[in-house]
């Protein structure tokens, strides 16, 4: 055995003895000071939140939650306009924004050549990066009078007797909302369903093809069924976004605290109602309502996103978990 | 498909048809029992080498047994493959006898999965591959133009290296997805095909009790036998297998090596294998591919699989046997 080079047991002497172990604490204690921020922001926000609505929570009690008169001047307060809005808008702009947004997934994933693909999945995430107020602006001027003339009359006169198309057909309502939304929603929905559908193993696809399985087929049989639960949390996602969206929903509703099934009819969301009367909310308990809708809207979201992520990382999870198998 | 039984039976006796050579220039025969012939010049090399290895045992047991149903030949004729502009496979002319099992080896990188791929046009699938000469089912020309793809795949089954079933299915509907594929909505068939596939591919007593169990519970082994299962069910005429035992442990691999053994009297089965024992254990005839100074692979040669694993032809071959490169 020959004996080690001299800079060999150099090397290895000064590794012995200098081994810098402050940067590692260091660097430790900054990553879970980041990360304990996170939450006491969290924290702090929920806590300040229920504090402030407790006084509405303490007048208005549980009747809150079915209450449908939202009069401030008389001190009632009911929330179930708001509730009944943003469910309506948000579930509505969902479906219709899962049925378009998984067709655009496909198309990026399934079908769409490389050089067609990557300008359209940017256009689609540019959706996302348009400000709700540019978007509530559409809605008023073009939006809104577009659906008039061209949706809301035909269908008034001709299926007027339906509950879903009667009243007056104005443009600023319900239904120009749920465009609007959907519009917004659709690129959370398409980007997180193209990742899931982009994450189908092509063994999947060939599976499906080597039985003789056309494109389609393929994709019903081989692509969809393992993608699903990924779609549902991306369509919950979405629904997280559309509960919260404030300020393009709050120009096109019409803002009226008003429980209809009409689409034409006007109504109000939970986030608008905050948005537009915070400034108005002059005695202490008109505020604390107000705070408790955002409590509640606070409770929602969380809910939805948790529930959404919940489902998104199990596909995730389950795909790696099978590649590693091999 | 009685018409294309009636032309293979045709085809069969030619022991040793010249490659590319059309089906009917062969010499017909009307006694089905007599196509168990092309089996007996396979056998006689073995007696020739007098080797004592288990292989020659099971390979001299095909010899005895008797064809149950006849399936067909594939020819493929001056075979080149693309990605893009890179050639992998060059000039492939290799004939695959009916009724017996093909196995393809050769070193990482010399092609053998596209050469597979390219029989069933799964090469195709994937975007920038393409195909130039042509391959020969029954006499019929895969890559004419015209001929569907989903057709082809329907007459040649494929078996993939990892088990792929549709993992949300049930074990029942994995069996029998392409025959729903293809319109077939009657539950009895369905159930008769679901249990003769399963017997087929020795699963059936593993699972008879929770056919609605979904398929990707079972254990990888079994997992794979599924997929043979789905693949025969739709009554292939070839079967392709890409190294069907490459992610499986090795009691798995026995199983899916004694399933190749009894399905041979029923189909022609093309095997992929980087492991050499294994293509000496179930195989009839064995081609050997290797890649060239340009990175395309190419065929050095083929012929029964005692001659190539004892007496090759070729330098190459004998050198990659023997385990000097590869």
């Amino acid at each position: 055995m020959t004996a080690l080079p001299a800079e060999a047991r150099r090397v290895r002497t000064l590794l012995a003895e200098h081994r810098p172990r402050h940067g590692e604490s260091l660097f430790r204690g900054l990553v879970v000071l980041a990360s304990l921020t996170v939450l006491a922001v969290i924290a702090g926000l929920v806590l300040v939140i229920a504090k402030e609505s407790l006084l509405g929570i303490a007048h208005n009690g549980v009747a809150f939650l079915w209450g449908t008169t939202w009069d401030p001047v008389h001190s009632v307060f009911g929330a179930l306009p708001f509730i009944y809005g943003t469910i309506l808008t948000a579930t509505s702009a969902l479906v219709l924004a899962t049925l378009i947004g998984v067709g655009v997934a496909l198309f990026l994933v399934e079908l769409a050549p490389g050089w067609l693909a990557r300008p359209i999945g940017f256009m689609v995430e540019m959706l996302a990066a348009i400000p709700s107020v540019v978007y509530g602006l559409w809605g008023i001027f073009v939006l809104a009078p577009w659906l008039r003339a061209y949706v809301e009359a035909p269908l008034h006169d001709r299926l007027g007797a339906l509950p879903f198309f009667s009243g007056n057909p104005i443009g600023i309502g319900n239904m120009a909302a749920i465009v609007v939304l959907t519009i917004m929603v659709l690129p959370t929905v398409a980007a997180v369903s193209r990742d899931v559908i982009a994450a189908v193993p092509d063994s999947q696809r060939e599976a499906a093809l080597a039985i003789g399985a056309t494109r389609w087929e393929m994709i019903r049989v081989g692509v969809l069924p393992y993608a699903r639960s990924g779609i549902l949390g991306a369509g919950i996602l979405g629904l997280a976004r559309g509960v919260g969206e404030t300020m393009a929903v709050t120009m096109v509703i019409g803002n009226a605290p008003t429980i209809s099934p009409s689409l034409f009819a006007q109504g109000y969301t939970m986030a608008s109602v905050i948005a537009n009367e915070f400034t108005e909310a002059t005695t202490d308990l008109y505020r604390s309502s107000l705070i408790e809708i955002g409590l509640l809207l606070l409770i929602i979201t969380l809910f939805i996103n948790a529930v959404a992520r919940l489902l998104v990382w199990r596909v995730a999870y389950s795909a790696t978990s099978r590649s590693l198998l091999a | 498909m009685t018409l294309m039984t009636e032309q293979t039976s045709n085809a069969l006796p030619a022991a040793d048809p010249p490659a590319g050579g059309p089906p009917t220039a062969s010499v017909p025969t009307a006694d089905p029992p007599a196509t168990a012939a092309p089996a007996a010049p396979q056998a006689a090399p073995i007696a020739q080498a007098g080797s004592s290895h288990a292989r020659t045992i099971a390979v001299a047991e095909h010899a005895a047994v008797t064809i149950e149903h006849v399936a067909v030949g594939v020819e493929i004729e001056h075979l080149n493959a693309y990605y893009g502009q890179h050639l992998v496979l060059r000039d492939i002319t290799l004939s695959v006898r009916p009724n017996s099992v093909t196995a393809i080896i050769g070193p990482s990188g010399c092609g053998k999965s596209t050469l597979i791929r390219c029989l069933n046009r799964m090469h195709e699938v994937t975007p920038g591959a393409r195909v130039e000469g042509q391959v020969r089912l029954d006499g019929d020309p895969i890559y004419a133009p015209g001929v569907d793809p989903v057709v082809v795949r329907q007459r040649i089954g494929m078996v993939f290296q990892r088990p792929n079933p549709f993992p949300t299915m049930s074990i029942f509907d994995n069996v029998v997805a392409g025959l729903k594929l293809a319109g077939i909505r009657d539950r009895a068939l369905l159930e008769q095909v679901a249990e003769r596939s399963l017997r087929r591919a020795a699963l059936w007593d593993e699972v008879h009790d929770k056919l609605h169990a979904p398929g990707g519970a079972l254990s990888g082994g079994q997992q794979q036998r599924l997929c043979i299962a789905r693949a025969i069910a739709v009554e292939p005429e070839v079967i392709l297998m890409d190294e069907p035992a490459s992610a499986l442990d090795p009691m798995s691999t026995l199983r899916i090596e004694e399933l190749i053994d009894a399905l041979r009297t029923s189909y022609t089965i093309v095997i992929v294998t980087h492991n050499m024992q294994q293509a000496a254990r179930v195989s009839d005839r064995t081609a050997f591919l290797t890649v060239g100074e340009d990175r395309a692979g190419y065929l050095v040669e083929e012929g029964p699989t005692a001659q190539i694993f004892t007496n090759p032809r070729r330098r190459l071959t004998e050198d990659y046997i023997s385990g000097r490169f590869g």
